[in-house]
């Protein structure tokens, strides 16, 4: 017993010291710059990072992905209603595939996308009369991060609509309830794990965009990844690095929150549909 | 980071018998094909129209002679070979000895290889940054000061591959898992110990084969996920290929659009190579 014990160390020790060298020392590095200032302990980088400028980025990235979540899960619960009750196998097959190829398709080649189509010089907007600059804001971001959000929530939404049984419409319909009383009291609480789940999913992923804004908006919206990179690439005085660490530091706090809610639901759907 | 999400596949069931054609049903549809497709085929118009020269597709034959273009498509490709061997090295050696020996430790697994999905990429390398900085700082009178210049060389930075391991390491610890639990362990190794064989021998003549299709698509993950990442590599100032298409953007737009295209169709045969390793598995299940 004791030897297979050390053994099972033995195996997972490689990992386990990977993890904490690459993984652990750079989170202390980041807990304790963002409460060091010139060598010091002080509150004064997280304080700073809840101020001004910094306060306005962290309530933009919030709110875009909170935007983004909302809408992305009304909009792909409703395509994947529309595919699971549809009656063409071939086309519910197409759009599930092509859910997984764009809800993992983000990053840069998803903003050139967009601004080929409604950047200033853009295919469409030539043909639509866009204004200039429509595309690079707030609301444009949205649009475009909805392009791998709304399949994300397809693909989070399609197993559980499906499960759910037509003989629970039936029951319903024989017991006299109405379309709106077997959606409001049947349908929608077996859904709504799997629906939270997707919009905490979505959520994250808008959250934590980096790549796509950097390369469409620039710094002209206020996001905190992006404040983050500009404190990190020193095009700022120094010791910013230590307000970019307090930065991420609220950046793991929101995603954390986020994520606490997310695993527990996760089970519980699972659990539900299977 | 684009997160690598909704491989497993949705059961196909019949469309239940309330499936009427309904005129909503045909507005979704409509809508959701006008925004998915509209921007696909406006970028390609972009790539091959220009009002002076026509319609041409020297963007897509410029693309190989384009500077950079080679040198950084074979780094991110060098950087995915190191990462997968690295964390599939990592990984399945843990994960077989937690399973067979130690089952206490593998919440404390899940939990590890669960963290770096709730930790947002530009916050690792916030942290990753400061730590190489203070590290040389610190290491600068121990041999080890070196190791850690070594790892930053431009040419081939380990200290991305060692990044990429930890973004990866969720997307491969599920993989695994999925593909451990569908073969009993425990009788394999201990059959195979019994008749003599080695521990090297168990692993990859025992569990490795066992195993191939769910090391196939960790590694087609990695593959992914390193060619398309931008965040750590460019904050860390390396030029990977995700960050030279941005490089090359600001001089050649028509380009820029046309790698774009390119990984969209790259992502889409990754997946594709990926469901139809899981397909097999589902098939070898069912026969069963």
């Amino acid at each position: 017993m004791n030897r297979s014990r050390s053994r099972g160390w033995l195996g997972a020790l490689p990992l386990l010291a990977f993890f904490a060298l690459v993984f652990g020392v750079p989170a202390v590095a980041l807990v304790a710059g963002a409460f060091t200032v010139q060598g010091r302990p002080s509150l004064a980088n997280v304080s700073q990072s809840l101020q001004g400028g910094h306060l306005t980025a962290l309530i933009g990235s919030v709110r875009l992905s909170a935007v983004v979540a909302l809408l992305g899960a009304v909009l792909g619960t409703f395509l994947a209603y529309a595919i699971v009750t549809s009656r063409f196998a071939l086309l519910r097959e197409a759009v599930l595939t092509a859910s997984g190829v764009l809800a993992n398709f983000g990053g840069v080649p998803l903003a050139f996308f967009w601004i080929a189509t409604l950047g200033n010089s853009g295919v469409v907007s030539g043909l639509i009369g866009l204004p200039t600059g429509s595309l690079y804001t707030f609301w444009g971001l949205v649009i475009v991060y909805l392009y791998f959000s709304v399949p994300m929530m397809v693909l989070a939404m399609a197993p559980a609509l499906d499960g759910l049984r037509p003989q629970w419409r039936e029951a319903a319909a024989n017991n006299g309830a109405t379309a709106w009383h077997y959606w409001r009291f049947v349908a929608l609480p077996v859904l709504a794990p799997a629906m939270l789940g997707g919009v905490v999913l979505l959520f994250g992923g808008a959250f934590s965009a980096y790549a796509t804004a950097n390369a469409m908006v620039g710094t002209v919206v206020p996001l905190v990844t992006l404040k983050i990179a500009s404190a990190l690439t020193g095009d700022v005085l120094i010791g910013y690095e230590n307000i970019a660490l307090a930065l991420s530091l609220d950046m793991v706090v929101v995603a954390g929150i986020v994520m606490a809610i997310y695993l527990p639901l996760q089970r519980r759907t699972s659990r539900w549909l299977h | 980071m684009a997160a690598l999400t909704g491989l497993e596949r949705v059961p196909a069931r019949a469309p239940s018998p309330a499936a009427r054609r309904r005129p909503w049903r045909l507005v979704v549809f409509a809508l959701a094909a006008v925004y998915f497709l509209v921007p696909l085929g406006a970028s390609f118009w972009y790539t091959v129209y220009t009002p002076t020269s026509g319609v041409s597709f020297s963007a897509y034959g410029e693309l190989i002679t384009a500077e950079g273009f080679v040198r950084s498509l074979a780094l991110s490709l060098g950087l995915a070979a190191a990462t997968i061997v690295l964390v599939l090295l990592l990984t399945l050696p843990a994960m077989l000895a937690v399973r067979l020996f130690a089952p206490r430790l593998r919440p404390v697994m899940e939990v590890l290889c669960t963290l770096p999905l709730v930790v947002p990429p530009i916050t690792f390398v916030a942290g990753l940054s400061t730590s190489l900085r203070v590290g040389v700082d610190v290491l600068a009178p121990t041999p080890f000061w070196g190791t850690l210049i070594a790892m930053q060389d431009p040419g081939f930075p380990v200290v991305l591959v060692l990044a990429y391991v930890v973004l990866v390491l969720p997307f491969v610890y599920r993989s695994l898992d999925a593909g451990l639990r569908t073969m009993d362990v425990r009788t394999l190794v201990e059959a195979a110990r019994n008749l003599g064989a080695s521990w090297p021998y168990v692993l990859f003549r025992v569990i490795v084969p066992n195993l191939r299709s769910a090391l196939a698509s960790a590694s087609f993950l990695t593959l992914a996920l390193v060619l398309g990442e931008y965040t750590v590599a460019s904050l860390l100032g390396y030029e990977p290929f995700a960050v030279w298409i941005v490089t090359v953007s600001g001089s050649k737009g028509q380009l820029s659009v046309a790698v774009s295209i390119l990984s969209l169709l790259l992502i889409w045969l990754l997946l594709l190579a990926v469901s139809s390793v899981f397909g097999k598995e589902f098939g070898r299940e069912k026969r069963k």
